[in-house]
């Protein structure tokens, strides 16, 4: 069988695996570390397990129960997202927190506590969980809550998979009267006035988010369209929306990896003009059906096959509003100068609301999220780059969506590792943090009880 | 299909099946050998969707317990229209060839107790003169191999019963419908290396409701394995069985 990939297809690390089917059977005895894996939408390598075991939970997906009067679903933690909307959306309830994809499951949102366009408005993912199963390594269950082993809650909520197996799941889901989406596109000149833009749009809507033209300069840099939108009020109830309303169920696939000169700067900048363009000239507002306005990559099957075997790089960080403007500037810059185009970028706005998990990646402030072919050495530079940039400004970089990030950089992120370590499932570790904790990294956890012992920590230059 | 008995419905394709049927609003009688994994089973039906969800874990080797659990099944759901038999072995063609021990169990578990259970079954659907009965046979039964002649023994005994079966019931208006899936990537082959040839589970039970639907006789599912069988079954003897398969 083939190894899994993340999504960035990069790194490509040899693993074992093992498919688990009853979330009531203890875990396999399998060699080298275990990692659950969900269905790998992680870019880099924090869902990959180089000479370890992933533990696939894809046939972990059955539902458990939901309750259409209160709106919440008990199920098992490989249930996709997708499933869950077909069976709940159609009953009046949405998902309180979405990542910008439905292919991810119910484990993975919890473990990289996800965030969606609503930051501001419901927090992340993980504030949603009333509670979850984890299973050990040592056969103990435990059935973790705020109230109910709230420490073992907060370490797992973003805790990465490295805390132990999670097999189900309860959710709080929140009502919606119709599908549909009363969507506006405002067009935002620079990198000022979509800060400007934002700001203002978080008081009246609960979804936000940003493309940015990355090749965009001087003047111009941070040129984009915002997208604002809440669900349609009730004078929609029911209606049957125009065939143009409906982008998704494309059946458009990315067949073959695509050869690496169909990217390049031209093309590139080509796309994101002719993309503003044709947004701009659209009408500003719009209704939509919730699937093409949250999902719309998912319309491309395969869509990562576009930046070829080497596989992408994406870089997501935010910083605090104080330091915003100039480090955004400073990164956009770079990136743009960088001779690595980036095809997708994606400006958000965090709120405060804090999460339960310690290793939750939002905080309030600002976040870029940037896609780059993999080019090799250059490419390398220009991320390791954004990342010191990031660190400078008092910001974090997002786990889920690294292959690369140094120790340093991970222990200045997330200060409550310390705290997070006694956590760690002996017998379990991922490439992502056998890569931003080396063993020279004081209080590493010690892998005991396991025969086979842990395997040598892939430093970055080996995987490279 | 509104009143089901699905035997073995803790396998792969049985659950798919199970999914199906209950986003229609079936109602469901289950029966499995592991009462936790069955619950599991019978709480994502309900979920889905299944206007009524029952379950009993037993072990359907017991095939003395086989006409009180039909009873059962017909007085939980309120009559039956539907059964389906999935649950099987696959066991081990070493082992069979071994020991008669390890070989009987494959027999009694693929054939016997889906004989006994049919027998049963068929005999309320013909009283009642409606009814669909839906088995899970497998490519494997229409010619003996020696990498796995026990099983397939095991499958084409029960074709076989089936072609009977059907024969008998086709003035009663009950469908038996024969499906035989190709591989199907499901816990049993789960050491097997894949390949194109493999079906999900998902795939297979899609194919089995449309046959049921239709009260076919005889299909395989995903269709191709009819054209590769058609060609195993017609290579003649003396040059089958030089060949490695
Ligand atoms: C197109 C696209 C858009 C995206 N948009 C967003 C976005 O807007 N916001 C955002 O936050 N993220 C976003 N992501 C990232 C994605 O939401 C996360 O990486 C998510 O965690 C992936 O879930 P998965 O099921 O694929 O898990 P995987 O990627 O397979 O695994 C993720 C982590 O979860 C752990 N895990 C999985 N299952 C379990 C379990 N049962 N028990 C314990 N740990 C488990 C794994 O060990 C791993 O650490 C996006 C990804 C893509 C491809």
């Amino acid at each position: 069988m083939k190894s899994p990939q993340s999504w960035g297809r990069f790194p490509r690390v040899a693993q074992e695996t093992r498919a688990l089917t009853w979330g009531s059977g203890a875990l396999p005895s399998a060699p080298g570390p275990l990692l659950p894996h969900g269905l790998g939408r992680s870019y880099g390598d924090s869902c990959l397990n180089a000479d370890g075991t992933l533990l696939l939970t894809s046939a972990l997906d059955r539902l458990i129960d939901f309750d259409p009067a209160t709106g919440v679903l008990r199920c098992e933690a490989g249930v996709t997202l997708d499933t869950v909307l077909r069976l709940v959306a159609p009953r009046g309830w949405f998902l309180p927190v979405t990542p910008g994809t439905k292919y991810v499951t119910v484990g993975g949102a919890i473990a990289n506590d996800v965030h969606g366009k609503n930051h501001h408005r419901g927090g992340t993912f993980g504030r949603y969980v009333r509670s979850f199963e984890l299973l050990r390594s040592d056969g103990t269950r435990r059935v973790c809550a705020p109230d109910a082993h709230p420490d073992w809650y907060g370490a797992t909520i973003g805790g990465l998979g490295l805390t132990g197996l999670i097999t189900w799941a309860e959710v709080q889901l929140v009502p919606i009267r119709n599908p549909y989406i009363l969507q506006e596109t405002v067009p935002c000149e620079n990198l000022d006035a979509f800060l400007d833009v934002a700001r203002a749009s978080e008081a009246d809507y609960e979804f936000t988010m940003a493309w940015v033209d990355c090749l965009a300069r001087g003047r111009k840099l941070g040129r984009g369209l915002l997208f604002r939108g809440n669900f349609a009020p009730p004078q929609f109830d029911g209606l049957p929306l125009a065939k143009s309303h409906l982008s998704h169920g494309s059946g458009l696939a990315v067949p073959v990896d695509m050869p690496a000169f169909c990217l390049n700067r031209l093309s590139v900048s080509a796309f994101n003009w002719l993309y503003y363009r044709r947004q701009r000239g659209r009408p500003r507002q719009r209704l939509t059906h919730y699937d093409p306005f949250f999902y719309p990559l998912d319309a491309i099957y395969g869509w990562n096959r576009i930046y070829g075997a080497r596989g992408f790089l994406q870089f997501q960080c935010v910083v605090p509003y104080s330091t915003a403007r100039d480090a955004l500037r400073e990164i956009l810059e770079r990136s743009s100068r960088g001779g690595v185009p980036s095809f997708l970028s994606v400006l958000k706005t965090f709120g405060d609301i804090p999460s339960p998990g310690w290793l939750s990646f939002p905080r309030q402030g600002v976040t870029l999220a940037m896609d780059f072919a993999n080019r090799g050495e250059k490419t390398w530079r220009l991320v390791e780059d954004l990342d010191r940039l990031t660190r400078e400004a008092g910001g974090a970089v997002y786990p889920a969506k690294d292959a690369r990030m140094s120790p340093e950089s991970f222990a200045a992120y997330f200060p409550r590792r310390e705290q997070f370590l006694p956590y760690i499932d002996p017998a379990f570790s991922s490439s992502f943090w056998r890569r931003v904790n080396p063993p020279a990294t004081p209080s590493l956890p010690m892998l005991e009880g396991r025969a086979d012992g842990a395997t040598p920590p892939v430093s970055l230059l080996a995987i490279r | 299909m509104k009143k089901v008995l699905i035997l073995g419905a803790t396998s792969a394709i049985a659950q798919a099946t199970v999914r199906l049927l209950a986003a229609r609003g079936a109602s469901l009688y289950l029966v499995g050998r592991n009462a936790q994994n069955l619950e599991a089973v019978a709480k994502d039906a309900a979920t889905r969707g299944a206007a009524k969800v029952e379950s009993r874990a037993l072990d359907l080797d017991d095939c003395g317990a086989h006409e009180a659990l039909v009873e059962q099944a017909m007085q939980a759901l309120g009559g039956l229209d539907g059964a389906v038999i999935a649950h099987g072995v696959l066991g081990d063609q070493d082992a069979s060839q071994r020991s008669w021990a390890a070989a009987e169990a494959v027999l009694r578990t693929n054939f016997l107790s889906a004989a006994s259970l049919l027998t049963s079954l068929a005999n309320r659907f013909e009283a009642q003169k409606a009814g669909t009965l839906v088995v899970i046979s497998s490519v494997a039964g229409d010619r003996g191999r020696q990498s796995n002649y026990v099983y397939g023994a095991s499958k084409g005994a029960l074709s076989v019963f089936l072609q009977g079966l059907r024969n008998r019931l086709a003035k009663s208006n009950v469908a038996v419908v024969t499906v035989k899936p190709g591989f199907v990537d499901t816990p049993m082959t789960a050491h097997v290396p894949k390949n194109k040839l493999f079906a999900s589970p998902e795939k297979v039970a899609r194919g089995l409701l449309a046959a049921a639907d239709g009260r076919k006789n005889e299909v395989y599912v995903p269709g191709f394995w009819a054209l590769i069988m058609l060609i195993i079954r017609s290579i003649p003897e003396p040059i089958f069985k030089r060949l490695k398969l």
